[in-house]
């Protein structure tokens, strides 16, 4: 040990509170901590990888020609769907990671040290990221090996990717929330579950037109923020009318992140 | 005195559970206490509490004069923490865990890389910084971890178990880094189940039960209550039992406790000789010994003596000799 000992705080001040920078870094650190883990695990992107891949097929083979005809018809239709849907079920492990997470040792030394309180928590939905590039990329290629065509601009297109992490972050957030107040990995896996069938299918994400669902269905199709996720990014991909769903798209994200960020945090304090 | 660390009266309960009924401390800079007892005594909600992680229900605690509840986020930076269970990342590797901490601590690039890179070679890890934590072993897991909490140089640290299911080998590096720590300046608090780690490390002794101190003072002092060595000693043949009772009583002038069911005879004592001269005894009778050691008491019997009762450990009870030495 140096002469430079003991007593860092020998002459140097400890500071009050930690400021907003520290803290914004203190969630990058916690993100790239996430990130490297899943660099020393690529396997547990496996799922990431998969589910695009076997929902599209499954879902263009099995209701193509019912649907739309053709196959390939109904693979335009499809795959902007498949974008909202894919990021709900992506966004499940953030839930499920973080309950695992705040469980073990190293949870205990975060807490101990003078980082901001809700780093671990900023980190792990920041560091999730990644499950959303990769899952996104298998899409469009494999959706693209298969014959699906952008038909907008890249502008569109962007603004259509750019709209998909909006909702990924909220559905985290929410992902976040479920995985603090649950007892385990396993019951968040199954509460998730749960809530994602009803939103993604229940809703215009396999179904542009959905005129020919029972009243009961439109009302709750209509009522669904997937529903208008789902339909932005299909006219911002294969084109057609967005009117104000765009707005209603965007107004659902920041409403769903103004109210469970804060629940998140205020749970995790208290859970924490 | 100039105290780092300072405890009034913690009281903690846990549902129906007592952890904490009033626990006073005071570990002043460059000094060790170590905090004695067994599983459930308290030791580690105390800690828990001076590192900010639990609130007491009563009582004051401060670090460097700040106040663990109202000052918390100050004491955070003045203080390292390293436990029983390492708290480290198990899948990074260990480079990855000490910079992660190093840029928590808001280390730029350079000085954490240094950082990191000293304490690696400090604690004997530079070889295997490059794997993942989940390949180390126990006592390269527990290195790592105590590693983790020495990066910001902290005027306190709490050491909860540090030792526990540690070789001899490791055990020792870890008493070595102890020594030098206090010899730098830094206060440490040492919770542990071993009376010899508290006897070799600590200036001071506390010892715990049910969540009091029930004894403090140094090691001088502790062992002055309750009486020095144990002396053991165990007949190869064991119906000589008795006559090796009667040889111990005679050059103690105490009453041995004798183990029916091992044969083992064994009594407390002040003066190391004693051995050499039951040594002399014993071939004086023609009696070979299987055992025959001199050893510190048990956690175990440093209870029975200080409290009347057992410390509550699975293999003890009351009037019971040592058995398997100090790990209680």
């Amino acid at each position: 040990m140096t002469a430079a000992a003991a007593g860092v705080t020998a002459g140097v001040t400890p500071l009050r509170r930690i400021g907003v920078i520290s803290a914004a870094w203190h969630g990058l650190v916690l993100a790239w901590r996430n990130v490297t883990q899943l660099k020393h695990s690529p396997e547990k992107l496996g799922d990431v990888v998969l589910m695009p891949i076997v929902f599209t097929v499954l879902f263009l083979y099995v209701f193509g020609g019912a649907v739309a005809g053709s196959t390939h018809a109904y693979l335009q239709e499809l795959l902007p769907g498949l974008v909202a849907q894919m990021t709900l079920f992506t966004s499940v492990t953030v839930g499920t990671v973080l309950c695992e997470d705040i469980q073990k040792g190293v949870f205990d030394r975060f807490r101990s040290m003078p980082i901001a309180r809700s780093a671990p928590l900023v980190g792990s939905v920041l560091g999730s990221a990644v499950r959303f590039f990769v899952s996104m990329a298998v899409l469009v290629a494999f959706g693209s090996a298969l014959g699906f065509r952008f038909t907008t601009n890249p502008l569109s297109i962007l603004a259509a990717f750019a709209l998909a992490y909006g909702f990924y972050l909220s559905f985290c957030w929410i992902s976040a929330l479920i995985g603090l107040v649950a007892g385990s990995p396993g019951t968040v896996q199954g509460l998730a579950l749960v809530l994602a069938l009803p939103l993604s299918f229940g809703s215009s994400v396999l179904v542009a037109n959905t005129a020919t669902m029972p009243s009961w269905l439109q009302a709750w199709v209509r009522v669904n923020p997937i529903s208008y996720f789902a339909d932005t990014v299909r006219a911002l991909s294969i084109g057609g009318p967005i009117g104000d769903k765009a707005a209603i798209a965007l107004a659902w994200v920041a409403g769903i992140i103004i109210v469970t960020f804060p629940l998140a945090m205020a749970v995790y304090r208290r859970r924490v | 005195m100039d105290c780092v660390i300072r405890a009034e009266g913690l009281k903690k309960r846990f549902g129906k559970t007592l952890a904490l009924d009033g626990v006073d401390i005071a570990v002043p800079r460059g000094t060790v206490l170590g905090v004695l007892g067994p599983n459930g005594a308290g030791k580690t909600t105390a800690v828990r509490i001076l590192a900010t992680l639990v609130k007491p229900d009563e009582g004051r605690a401060s670090v460097c004069g700040y106040d663990v509840v109202t000052d918390a986020v100050q004491v955070r930076q003045l203080i390292g923490l390293t436990g029983q269970y390492a708290s480290v990342d198990e899948e990074l590797t260990g480079m990855e865990n000490l910079l992660m901490i190093c840029w928590l601590y808001g280390m730029r690039r350079a000085q954490a890389r240094d950082r990191a890179d000293s304490l690696l070679d400090r604690f004997d890890l530079a070889e295997a910084a490059g794997r993942s934590v989940k390949t180390y072993s126990g006592g390269m897991r527990r290195r790592l971890d105590l590693a983790a909490s020495l990066v910001s140089r902290p005027a306190a640290i709490f050491l909860d178990e540090p030792t526990t299911g540690l070789d001899p080998h490791a055990r020792n590096k870890v008493w070595d880094i102890v020594r030098e720590l206090a010899a730098d300046g830094t206060a440490l608090l040492l919770t542990t189940q071993y009376l010899e780690e508290a006897d070799v490390l600590a200036d001071q002794i506390a010892v715990v039960d049910h969540g009091r101190v029930i004894a403090a003072g140094t090691s001088e002092e502790l062992k002055a209550r309750i009486g020095d060595q144990t002396l053991v000693v165990r007949p190869v043949d064991r119906a000589k039992t008795a006559v090796v009772a009667k040889a111990v009583a005679s050059l103690t002038a105490a009453e041995p406790d004798v183990d029916r069911d091992t044969g083992r005879v064994t009594v407390a004592v002040a003066d190391p000789a004693v051995l050499s001269a039951l040594v002399r005894r014993l071939d004086e009778l023609g009696i070979v010994a299987a055992e025959l050691a001199l050893r510190m008491p048990s956690l175990d019997e440093v209870f029975l003596t200080l409290t009347g009762h057992s410390s509550d450990l699975p293999d003890a009870a009351p009037g019971k000799s040592l058995r398997g030495g100090n790990r209680a």
